[in-house]
């Protein structure tokens, strides 16, 4: 029943293993063997569910977690989950089977390495399987955490430390909205079940709550998938070590994001806010993406901006295909399902290329030591095969035959097309303006696919000699790019076997609805005659190849954008602003003075009491229950104001310690007097050795001195002051007018059967409540060790230290 | 009675506190004294007073002042006069090895 759930959680319990193996084995086995199996076996598992799937089921398997708060660890698979968990864990085990050849056994910390990456697999597994929206978060945030950790893997290097910082903020803050976004969500339908929030879909959208929570989980999306303008986080991750970027910042993590959009389209598609949201925020990245990969210089980073590109690409494709849901279609739905399955057919193609160029350019770094395209050059000759697969991974990107790449880019060519014909959502304005961005957009991609491909395998090596002779990377290497290579080619060939399998639940998994009234069958072919499509295409390769010739003469124009404006210096200039009057405020409170401390404590006292009273109309007074007064205890209690005002005034030590211990002896006689004998006793013993104890100090302590302090320190002070004594006159008075509990201390008379005790007090103290005494013995003995200790201890292994310098 | 003792116990809180608030240190400890005399004797009010004889049986009285109280404020005392031993003890150290009973002077510096 919960084999499933075990299948998923595989990679996070056996990453407990891996510390034991990782010092067992690794000087003679690389540890990279023994994760290798988990994804596989992962994966086998997940193929399993591929029939059933592909006949249109879905499953829903459900453990109960914290039932209470109706939080259950519900896996949901359908469609669009089983293709992310499939590309979870089939890309997780060519990474890591890359990664045993690419990270030393030697020079690495492997086993934190392996510990991070099966933490983020189990957690990007949970993510995309879970239905319940809190789980869905727990898991989204931890794959922020481990790509945290992964990104500051070398963390002596000033770079990823700052790369992971700026990674973990803007997730972190795109998470944390994305949970105020849940919630709202759970407030609107009262469960926390994305299946019955899907079957409640008129009461959201009919709710006020509608866009800001929209808005909100968009903001978790588009900060995972780096969407402009939250983008600036990726590239500085390339960072981490190459199979990391490979898997998480390309493959799996960064597409998070696409997935919750795919998975909420249903509950908010069909609206013209988040048509534009998401397809505007998905063209506006997919543009700069592209424009700014152009301008890189490190390998990385030029596909860090490509992926930016790239998500972008599918963010829009998501959000065109949401006016599927859009009412009054008609009978045009084919065209925008057609959106939402190249968008996940273009998820996966992208998976697959991408996974190759970033193995490719990894393999370039370890090989010949740099990936700086200004020394790189001519590599052709020494690297074949790694120039075979970098030429199917651009050229797939690029969108040209024969690569998968090529079929998803003309389906978002044609869905582009077919959106700017749209009758609603303003679409008669900005129809043009959006089929021009996505011509130009994939006319930049075109030129830095190239860049990516000529600059470094052909042409002559530039710049200082390199440190490392270039030769071909060992074949272990190179088989995970070849096994994503030949998945390029083959799916070119026949994507309709994927299609039929994964991609056509995959989109009637994100349109479950559209998916029900109309049947729908996505046939992909290469060839369509000559169509818009092709026609963009061609303009594509021709524009393309005009300004890849022609870059050294435009190159120019990126440096006549102002530095100071980037993205990045924004956020630089920000943090460090954000930092520094985080520091000016917090010392202007935080004076390490003890007295402006007890300050705030007593004045938020006085608020918080005296205002609950005053507000909350808790003041009443009643006089009727008092007992009489006599002069002579009105006298004792007259002198024992004055002694306390002595204590105040006095400027001898000796007079206010007296003063003190006097005032102590008259506590003592009140005690008599209100029949508490035992504490009467008690009181005076305690009194004595008190006043006995500070004549002793103030041997030791300084005279008083004269306190010299400004009226406004003293007037603040006898405010507060002044504050305290009322609130608590007040609170007293109050209580004692307004019993709401009869006293329970009628139990305790029966002293006598139940203890066999005739002094109630002392029954109380021993034996009904032992146990707080035994404690209060406790407290007493810590305080006389203390005491003991600052007296004889420190000070004699001090003394014993300055003796011996 | 109980009337008077709530307003004296305010006064003891108020003089307490104000000692608290001043710089030297013996002076916060015999503050934090009488703040705790106030506690003390406005836990007995809250019990009422002189509402029948001593928490003793076997006399001839057969009602009895609220016990609990009492039984809470005999612990108090006796954690109080623990506290304020460890605090005189300390400002003696403090005194010691800083050369100061002035808390203005005993903060830390800029950035520990």
């Amino acid at each position: 029943m919960f084999s499933f759930h075990l299948a998923i959680s595989l990679p996070l319990f056996y990453a407990i293993l891996v510390p034991f193996l990782y010092k067992k084995f690794n000087q003679r086995i690389h540890t990279g063997w023994f994760i290798l199996f988990v994804p596989l076996l992962v994966f086998g598992y997940l193929l399993s569910y591929i029939p059933s799937i592909a006949a249109g089921k879905t499953i829903s398997l459900t453990l109960p977690w914290i039932p209470s708060y109706n939080i259950n660890l519900t896996a949901y698979i359908d469609g669009l989950s089983l293709t992310f968990g499939l590309i979870i864990t089939g890309i997780g085990f060519l990474v890591i089977l890359y990664s045993i050849y690419y990270m030393s056994k030697k020079k690495e910390a492997l086993h934190n390495f392996y510990i991070y990456m099966l933490l983020f697999m189990g957690a990007m597994l949970g993510l995309v399987f879970a239905d319940n929206i809190f789980v869905l978060y727990v898991f989204w945030e931890i794959t922020s955490i481990s790509s945290f950790l992964l990104i500051a893997y070398w963390f002596e290097r000033e770079q990823s430390r700052s790369g992971a910082q700026k990674s973990l903020l803007i997730t972190i803050f795109g998470g944390l909205s994305m949970l105020a976004g849940f919630i709202l969500l759970s407030l609107i339908t009262g469960t926390y079940s994305i299946r019955e929030m899907i079957s409640n879909l008129g009461l959201i959208q009919a709710h006020p709550y509608f866009i800001p929570a929209m808005i909100l989980i968009l903001l978790g999306a588009f900060t995972k998938s780096a969407q402009f303008p939250f983008s600036i986080w990726l590239p500085d991750a390339m960072e981490a070590p190459t199979p990391i970027s490979a898997y998480l910042h390309s493959a799996t993590m960064v597409k998070a994001g696409i997935y919750l959009v795919a998975r909420l389209t249903v509950i908010f598609g069909g609206v013209a806010t988040w048509f534009w949201l998401v397809a505007g925020v998905g063209l506006i990245t997919l543009l700069y993406g592209s424009f700014n990969a152009i301008r890189q210089t490190d390998l990385k980073a030029l596909l860090a901006y490509s992926t930016i590109s790239q998500l972008g690409l599918i963010m829009s494709l998501l959000g065109l295909g949401s006016a599927a849901l859009h009412f009054g279609v008609a009978n045009k739905e084919e065209v925008y399902a057609l959106a939402i399955f190249a968008a996940i057919f273009h998820l996966v193609n992208h998976s697959t290329f991408k996974g190759c160029l970033f193995m490719v350019v990894g393999i370039i770094d370890h090989e010949i030591g740099t990936r700086d395209i200004r020394r790189l050059g001519g590599l052709m000759h020494f690297m074949p095969v790694s120039f075979l697969l970098a030429l199917t991974g651009s050229f797939a990107m690029a969108g040209l035959p024969p690569f998968n790449g090529f079929l998803s880019k003309e389906m978002f060519f044609s869905t582009v097309w077919q959106a700017a014909q749209l009758p609603f959502f303003h679409m008669q304005t900005w129809g043009n303006i959006l089929v021009a961005v996505a011509w130009l957009a994939s006319t930049f991609t075109f030129v830095y696919c190239m860049i990516i491909l000529f600059k470094t395998f052909t042409g002559k090596q530039k710049g200082p000699k390199l440190k490392k002779k270039a030769h071909e990377a060992p074949f272990g290497m190179l088989l995970s790019p070849l096994i994503l290579a030949g998945l390029v080619i083959l799916i070119f060939f026949f994507p309709n076997a994927l299609s039929q399998y994964l991609l056509q639940p995959a989109w009637e998994a994100v349109l479950p609805t559209l998916a029900e009234s109309a049947s729908l069958q996505i046939e992909i072919s290469p060839w369509h005659g000559v169509n818009p499509a092709l026609l963009l295409t061609i303009g594509v390769v021709l524009g393309g190849t005009l300004l890849y010739k022609t870059l050294p003469k435009w190159r120019r124009i990126y440096r006549f954008y102002p530095q100071v404006l980037t993205l990045n210096n924004i956020y630089a200039a920000g943090l460090e602003k954000m930092e520094k009057y985080s520091l000016s405020i917090t010392k202007r409170y935080m004076t390490a003075f003890v007295r402006d401390y007890l300050v705030y404590i007593f004045g938020f006292t006085i608020l918080v009491v005296g205002g609950a009273a005053l507000f909350l109309n808790g003041l009443s007074f009643d006089f009727s229950g008092d007992s009489a007064i006599n002069l002579y205890e009105l006298a004792f209690l007259i002198a024992m104001i004055i002694c306390a005002l002595i204590v105040l005034f006095a400027e001898s030590r000796l007079t206010s310690i007296v003063a003190v211990g006097t005032l102590g002896f008259f506590v003592v006689f009140f005690f008599a007097l209100f029949r508490a004998p035992d504490l009467a006793l008690t009181q005076l013993v305690v009194e004595t050795v008190t006043t006995v104890l500070f004549l002793l100090c103030i041997y030791h302590l300084p005279k008083f001195k004269k306190e010299i302090s400004s009226v406004g320190f003293k007037a603040v002070n006898a405010v507060i002051s002044v504050g305290i004594g009322l609130v608590v006159t007040m609170v007293a008075l109050s209580a004692n007018s307004n019993r709401l509990y009869e006293s329970i201390s009628h139990f305790y008379e029966n002293a006598n059967e139940l203890a066999g005790a005739n002094n109630i007090v002392n029954a109380i103290l021993v034996d009904f409540r032992g146990f707080d005494t035994m404690l209060e013995i406790l407290v007493l003995s810590m305080a006389g060790l203390g005491v003991y200790a600052l007296i004889k201890l420190r000070l004699a292994g001090r003394n014993e230290n300055e003796g011996t310098k | 009675m109980e009337t008077c003792m709530s307003i004296v116990v305010g006064i003891l809180f108020a003089i307490g506190t104000y000692l608290i608030l001043s710089k030297n240190i013996l002076r916060i400890i015999l503050g934090i004294s009488i703040i705790g005399h106030g506690v003390n004797l406005l836990l007995l009010t809250m019990g009422g007073l002189k509402k029948g004889g001593p928490p003793l049986l076997g006399l001839k009285e057969t009602t009895f002042v609220d016990s609990l109280p009492q039984a809470l404020l005999l612990t108090a005392i006796v954690i109080n006069f623990a506290t304020t031993a460890l605090f005189l003890v300390l400002s003696y150290r403090a005194n010691k090895v800083l050369g100061t009973d002035d808390v203005e002077q005993l903060r830390g510096y800029g950035n520990e």
